[in-house]
């Protein structure tokens, strides 16, 4: 009698396979498979981001990885049963996962091995060229890392689009007994995913990001501050933190070289506020999440008033492939001053949702209709917001808006952290519009009025415009207030809230018509 | 059992917490995290313990306490049902959802049901966003939240 042949399949664990029932597929395959006497070797990867596949089920071939997806737990005996362990065909194959158009057609640099590895194996990591980078990094003089990632034109994947090479430059110039790199992966921004599909499907490509960031500027010690809300990037971090360390990737000597660093994973408390990069420290620091004032610069006096860089998730996981590729080789990616790839995350009513990774230079409308697939609920699409809860919202009509930092800038509105959020033609904008004013008053820090005070009026007005009460009088003086929100509000929440809100009100009029008039279109 | 018992024990435990966390930079949010977990919320007590212990005022943490949305200062239904408000859930109605979750509760936000059996609780974001409406139950994820699996929530809190 021969030996069975060892099978692997793939159930990702990730949370959102997790939240579709991960856990009770891979529970499933494994019953079936020892009642069927076959032998099965399920990993628990990253997810791939074609997240309307999900739970997306894997099996190795000699062709390729073959997908299965959406699975559900009830599904699993008929897949055995179309000899879906040798690649059979069944109603949920999509066939080669490699050949999905939505995952062909990406440009992955940053998220190359997400989905593919078992996130927590090291052998995994470094069989796709992981840990290349932070070898290159510990045999070249640091200020040879900063000019490598200045020359690869590599900008804030945060939101606010700043030069990396100059923050760190700053950090490095800087003298001072100790020096921090502090993680930003507050990722609140609803519609927004990609720090958390990185931190549970690549966790060593953020740690070696870190790692690399300390030797170039001479910080000995990271923080990831991350939310409460995604406790399975906590505990994957954490793991990888342990790992790390067991192996000399942290520690007092990196990969066997003159440099130390180490790092923990922090968890917020549930405070939006806490993304913006001073509120951070703050919170870090074990005070109330309120904005500094800057100057002084974190860069120059941040955590504990000691010279940091924070970074964004998305920012540091894509210097690994920067310091094994070459700047250059980054660099010729993307479009204007615009350089590299960028995960776009495409959310909200989407046929095809999910993590898109490319170079900029693709359309709104592109990304909307042709690789979203327009809306799930079939109906049109009204309205698209980009960047978040203070990203603006862009109509159809605006959908030749090419995804790079100035296009968007100049259209009114800002890329944030990559996030599209798709409404059909059931949403109220005016309803939205009040719901970020809002957003913005719960969230609000406090320390300024124009956010404090100005999100709560704002809230005040709007409902007066829905009531048609002066309802002219009311649009002139709600534009006013986000003029003073706009440019007198310490940092990006009051100061970006009227972006929904405007982009709202000049793109939708309609929606901000008189209560009757209101009615009657109904 | 008295009540000074009840407090000696509280002030151990949390002293405990203090002695655990000592170490790192920052201890603050850690100490409330840990505090959170062991108690369900923050003990007015705590606070006084904590002052002491990181050489602050009272005030000073009392502050920090209610500035985070996770810092409670009394105790949580036996479950706890996260709805996620945010836009990406509102574009997959999410707001409808919450409604009849509101009603089928007999809960507003924030609110814990008379016989502490659920507190309702808004979130904004789960990072789900591809899949709205996204909530969280009692610790585990849920996306592409329907009727048939609120009234599965609702059965089990109500159980």
């Amino acid at each position: 009698m021969s030996v069975p042949e060892t099978i692997t399949v793939f159930v990702p664990r990730d949370a959102a396979a997790l939240a579709v029932g991960a856990d009770k597929v891979a529970a499933a395959i494994e019953r079936e498979a020892k009642a069927r006497n076959r032998d099965v070797h399920i990993v628990r990867n990253g997810s791939r981001g074609m997240l309307w596949l999900e739970v997306l089920v894997e099996v190795r071939t000699d062709h390729g990885r073959v997908a299965y997806g959406p699975v559900r737990a009830a599904d699993v005996p008929s897949l055995f049963e179309a000899g879906f362990l040798a690649g059979g065909d069944h109603p949920l194959c999509h066939g080669l996962t490699s050949e999905i158009p939505f995952l062909k057609n990406q440009t992955r640099l940053t998220f190359s091995r997400c989905g593919i590895t078992d996130p927590l194996s090291l052998e995994d990591y470094r069989h796709y060229k992981g840990l290349t980078g932070l070898q290159k990094a510990v045999a070249m003089p640091p200020a040879d890392i900063v000019k490598q990632v200045t020359d690869s034109g590599l900008r804030g994947r945060g939101g606010a689009g700043f030069p990396t090479g100059i923050k760190w430059k700053t950090v490095a110039d800087a003298t001072a007994d100790q020096k921090y790199i502090v993680c930003n992966a507050d990722e609140g921004d609803s519609g927004t995913f990609a720090d958390r599909m990185i931190m549970e499907g690549d966790p060593f490509v953020l740690i070696e990001g870190m790692a690399i960031a300390g030797i170039a500027v001479g910080a000995t010690k990271g923080y990831v501050y991350t939310r409460s809300e995604y406790p399975h990037a906590i505990a994957i971090m954490e793991e990888a933190i342990a790992i790390a360390r067991r192996e000399g990737i942290l520690g007092p000597s990196v990969l066997g070289s003159a440099y130390a660093f180490d790092m923990e994973v922090r968890m917020g408390a549930g405070a939006y506020v806490c993304g913006e990069e001073t509120s951070l420290l703050n919170s870090l620091e074990g005070k109330r999440g309120i904005v500094r004032a800057k100057p002084p610069l974190p860069a120059l006096q941040g955590l504990f008033g000691k010279p940091t860089v924070v970074n964004n998730v998305m920012s540091l996981a894509s210097i690994p492939v920067i310091m094994d590729r070459g700047a250059e080789f980054y660099r010729d990616y993307g479009v204007g001053r615009s350089h590299g790839t960028i995960p776009i995350q495409l959310a909200g009513n989407l046929k095809h949702g999910g993590l898109y990774e490319t170079a900029f230079g693709l359309t709104l409308g592109e990304l909307v209709n042709e690789i979203g697939g327009g809306t799930v609920s079939g109906r049109p699409v009204k309205a698209v917001q980009v960047g978040g809860p203070l990203g603006a919202y862009f109509p159809p009509a605006l959908f030749d808006t090419v995804f790079d930092y100035e296009a968007f800038t100049a259209a009114g509105g800002l890329i944030g952290h990559a996030g599209i959020v798709v409404f059909d033609d059931s949403v109220d904008m005016l309803k939205q519009a009040r719901f970020a004013m809002e957003f913005c008053a719960v969230e609000s820090c406090g320390k300024c009025t124009p956010c404090r005070i100005g999100s709560t009026r704002g809230v005040e007005t709007v409902d007066k415009i829905a009531r048609g009460i002066e309802p002219e009088k009311n649009k002139v003086l709600l534009e006013d207030l986000c003029n003073t929100m706009k440019f007198g509000s310490l940092c990006a929440l009051g100061g970006f809230t009227p972006y929904p809100v405007m982009s709202a009100m000049t793109h939708f009029p309609q929606d901000f018509a008189p209560a009757p008039v209101r009615e009657a279109a109904e | 059992m008295n009540v000074r018992v009840v407090a000696v024990d509280e002030a151990t435990r949390i002293a405990a917490i203090i002695e655990d966390c000592r170490h790192l930079e920052g201890p603050m949010l850690p100490i409330l995290h840990k505090v959170q977990a062991e108690f369900g919320y923050i003990p007015e007590g705590a606070k006084q313990i904590i002052a002491e212990a990181l050489n602050l005022s009272r005030a000073e943490v009392h502050g920090v306490v209610t500035f985070y949305h996770d810092f409670k200062d009394h105790p949580a239904g036996r479950h706890t049902l996260k709805l996620c408000r945010a836009e990406a859930c509102q574009s997959m109605g999410g707001d409808a959802l919450a409604e009849r979750a509101k009603a089928k509760l007999g809960l507003g936000w924030h609110e814990t049901a008379a016989d502490g059996s659920v507190t309702l609780e808004p979130v904004f974001c789960l990072g789900l966003c591809a899949q709205a409406p996204a909530a969280m139950f009692d610790g585990e994820l849920y996306a592409r939240l329907d009727e048939d699996c609120l009234n599965d929530i609702v059965a089990e809190v109500r159980a």
